[in-house]
């Protein structure tokens, strides 16, 4: 079976300043929905407390409200979670316990005189305190930043200082879309969104890595064609490699969204946007950043491949 | 050829065979002991996500364990003074930690001797000064006696923290020294969590102190103690709510004794008037203290305090020998063996405070692994099945590569007791769709090379050739975020960083070195005329 014929030549660099355009479109508008509306803070990063509630007949939100009643504890938010008719809920308070264990059995006292001892279990209660959130906020973020141009140095010592940009600027763009998308599905960010964005800082690289693999070999042996030419070249020729790796991770990744349970499911759908991204960011980003960097105003004579591309 | 191929062959039996070994604690639930003598019995252990349990982080208020020090420094130096007979000299505390000492300028170089021969470890905070026949002493601790007050407080907090989990009766908790000032506590499998934390939480510190009778405490609350005095309030019982202020008291602020001579602390039931009680043993020292103090205060109030809150204030009627006494309070049988537990593993050198808590109840965790088993089992299906059908009969040998890197992850993961956790789980599902990356790239390039007109023995040859340098770098960045996110993470999100890395060093060795030995094997017995990739 062949997904992509041999032989096959989609001119991709030709549609890079519309791709480039899309892209920056896009990006931009994650950056505004980022510092407008924000990504909604799990309490990992938010601090407070969140107690998943399962209960055995099924109930309404309403009713969980007011057997809750004021806990003192800042707004109270419940939610859905889990499969349809699961009857499980997620309670989220913004405060921790001022006092030990205070909130939970709080909890559970008021859930008692209404439901039953038997009718309902907390399942899973977190409490961060504030402190330790902004700390992991920090920490998050850098090592996001951090895993982006530890890749970027890495192409650049393995390959070119141009080849390392592009992956930087593609990285980039995947995890802004990333978090963009988890924005707008209203997901929670916390620690596993952390984990999932390192796993895509680490997995779209290496679509860009297989690229930059195969132009450095075609500049070896294909001498007269244009750097665009070899870029082409290039994309066409590992686009079938590129198409099933990332289709066999994504395999698992339905697998995992659909029947992985609630608390892994975000993670699984910001490792699908993130993926479907890098395949892309690899075609329309990366190399339209290696051909900008080769066309920039400082040097002239780079239409074709001097001496200084081959020099490995 | 022929020998390289059936040594590296054996090679990988004997590793296969060593992977199962490894493999058997995990999956068998009861060893034979001829088994554990001499084979390994190591398995991998469940996260507290998915077996259920309680993660803590406690922050331990150092500062304050450092501010009671200077409050007991500045006890001793007055009884010093008072000794040695330096008049005149009054010592307070000011600002924390600094100590301000008032004397006059004739008794100045006395007390220099004094500190200088008794209190090395008090340095000056600002230097001294005089005026009008005083002088004015800063002095605070030295930055050594500070941090090795600092270190004495977290592992004292840890020690006593410790004594208490193992008397409450938790099966393998981990009890460690996390950054700076905190503590990491895991209580796997634990019913009751809440419970739990009260009793690691409670400071325990248990003083006795005389009630000053004389004072009048409304005046007290109104405007503040009397000098060496002060205001402390009933202890409520657990069924009254939070904010139920009961009795005040006016106590003088120096404990007469405090609960380090506890040897023993028992539950003695309710009896008819009153509810249950805990009776104090205490050690030689401590029974000859109380029998001092007792003798030296009879028909005053001794305030039993535990923890700024005053349980009870008996009147000491006559001397008391034999270093018994007991609180009382409004006490449940539990909370009252709670109580026996705490003051029996001693007190916290300072006050606690949770910082982050998880709790998974086991109910949960059982949901999660069979959910991560289900995904895991339909995508790597999925996975086999896309893998055959595009490259049949080399899709094969990939997804035989791939169980084979299944075997191993898990094997390496048991021999090395890591802890599996759900995001590992997900890391696990995760990396057996990126597995087959290395085979694709292989057999892409193999494809190649056969379509420019290659013999499918040097096609192999140079497909494997030509797609090593792209194998390397991918796994190369891939381990690289891993590591990363190990740095980063906590514990779940570790364990999800672990399977990842272990995951890409075994997919390397199994997609690459055993698909060779396949295709090495072919070629050597000649059959490799035609290949169905």
């Amino acid at each position: 079976m062949e997904l992509i014929k041999p032989g096959t030549r989609i001119p991709f660099t030709r549609y890079r300043y519309v791709a480039v355009a899309i892209s920056s479109v896009v990006n931009l508008a994650v950056l505004i929905l980022l510092f407008t509306k924000g990504p909604l803070l799990g309490v990992d990063f938010a601090g407070g407390t969140v107690a998943q509630l399962k209960f055995s007949k099924p109930v309404t939100i309403p009713e969980i409200r007011n057997a809750l009643g004021e806990l003192g504890a800042g707004d109270t938010v419940i939610q859905d979670f889990g499969q349809q008719g699961s009857n499980e809920f997620l309670v989220r308070l913004q405060r921790t316990s001022t006092q030990l264990g205070e909130l939970g059995e709080l909890i559970k006292e008021k859930l008692t005189k209404q439901f039953g001892g038997g009718g309902f279990e907390i399942r899973r209660i977190e409490s961060v305190g504030p402190k330790v959130g902004s700390e992991l906020r920090q920490k998050g973020a850098w090592s996001v930043i951090a895993a982006t141009i530890m890749m970027g140095v890495y192409i650049w010592l393995r390959f070119e200082l141009r080849f390392g940009l592009g992956a930087v600027v593609a990285l980039i763009h995947d995890v802004l879309v990333t978090i963009g998308a988890l924005i707008l599905a209203n997901y929670e960010f916390d620690l596993t969104i952390i984990a999932a964005l390192l796993t895509v800082v680490g997995f779209s690289v290496n679509d860009t890595v297989i690229v930059c693999d195969r132009v450095r070999e075609n500049m070896r042996k294909i001498k007269r064609e244009s750097l665009e030419g070899i870029i082409n070249t290039s994309i066409n020729e590992t686009l079938s490699r590129t198409i099933i790796t990332t289709g066999t991770a994504i395999l698992v990744l339905l697998a995992l969204f659909v029947l992985g349970g609630g608390v892994i499911r975000p993670f699984a759908f910001a490792l699908l946007v993130g993926f479907f991204s890098g395949v892309y960011s690899t075609i329309f980003i990366a190399s339209p950043v290696v051909l900008f960097w080769e066309k920039r105003p400082v040097r002239k004579s780079t239409s074709t491949i001097g001496v200084s591309a081959i020099k490995k | 050829m022929r020998q390289s191929v059936l040594t590296r062959a054996v090679i990988f039996a004997i590793a296969i065979i060593a992977a199962l070994i490894y493999l058997v604690p995990t999956f068998v639930g009861s060893l034979p002991s001829w088994w554990t003598n001499f084979l390994p019995a190591d398995r991998i252990n469940l996260g507290l996500d998915l077996q259920g349990g309680s993660h803590l982080v406690l922050g331990v208020k150092v500062d304050k364990a450092i501010e009671n020090n200077i409050e007991r420094v500045r006890g001793d130096l007055t009884n010093v003074l008072r000794e040695k007979g330096v008049s005149g000299v009054n010592v307070e505390r000011v600002e924390g930690t600094v100590l301000h000492i008032t004397v006059p300028s004739t008794n100045a170089e006395r007390l220099r001797g004094v500190l200088k021969s008794d209190f090395a470890y008090l340095v000056e905070a600002k230097s001294p000064q005089t005026s009008g026949g005083t002088s004015e002493f800063f002095l605070t601790l030295s930055k050594e006696e500070m941090r090795s007050l600092r270190d004495y407080a977290i592992d004292q907090s840890l020690e006593t923290i410790r004594n208490r989990i193992d008397q409450f009766g938790v099966s393998e908790p981990i009890i460690q020294r996390e950054g700076q000032e905190n503590i990491l506590i895991q209580l796997p499998g634990i019913q009751d969590p809440e419970r739990a934390k009260e009793i690691i939480g409670k400071t325990a510190l248990l003083e006795f102190k005389l009630v000053d009778d004389t004072a009048n405490v409304e005046d007290a609350i109104k405007n503040g103690p009397p000098p060496g005095r002060q205001v402390l309030y009933g202890h409520a019982g657990r069924g009254e709510g939070v904010g139920n202020e009961k009795q005040a008291y006016v106590v003088e602020s120096r404990p007469l004794m405090t609960g380090e001579y506890i040897q023993d602390a028992r539950v003695r039931p309710a009896q008819q008037l009153q509810g249950a009680s805990v009776e104090l043993i205490l050690n030689a020292a401590g029974a000859r203290l109380f029998e001092q103090i007792t003798a030296a205060n009879v028909k005053r109030r001794l305030a039993i305090v535990l923890d700024n809150r005053v349980y009870s204030a008996p009147v000491i009627q006559e001397r008391i020998g034999g270093g018994r006494a007991s609180i009382t309070g409004n006490f449940d049988l539990k909370e009252a063996r709670d109580l026996s537990i705490v003051l029996r593993a001693g007190a916290l050198p300072a006050p606690v405070e949770i910082l982050e808590e998880r709790t998974v109840g086991p109910s949960l965790g059982s949901d999660s692994i069979r959910d991560g088993v289900i995904s895991f089992v339909v995508g790597s299906s999925l996975v086999i099945v896309f893998m055959i059908m595009y490259y049949r009969g080399a899709g094969v040998i990939a997804d035989c590569a791939l169980l084979f890197h299944i075997l191993f992850l898990l094997a390496i993961l048991a021999a090395f007791k890591a802890v599996l956790t759900l995001p590992g789980i997900a890391g696990i599902v995760l990396i057996a769709g990126m597995a087959v990356d290395a085979n694709v790239l292989i057999n892409e390039r193999i494809r190649e090379e056969l379509r420019a007109g290659r013999a499918p023995r040097s096609a192999i040859e140079a497909g494997f050739q030509h797609a090593m340098p792209a194998i390397i770098d991918t796994n190369v960045t891939t381990f690289l975020s891993g590591v990363i996110l190990f740095q980063f993470g906590t514990g779940p999100i570790k364990g999800f960083a672990v399977t990842l890395c272990v995951g890409i060093l075994t997919t390397v060795v199994t997609a690459v070195y055993m698909t060779r030995i396949y295709y090495d094997y072919r070629a050597m017995t000649g059959k490799l005329k035609k290949i169905s990739i």
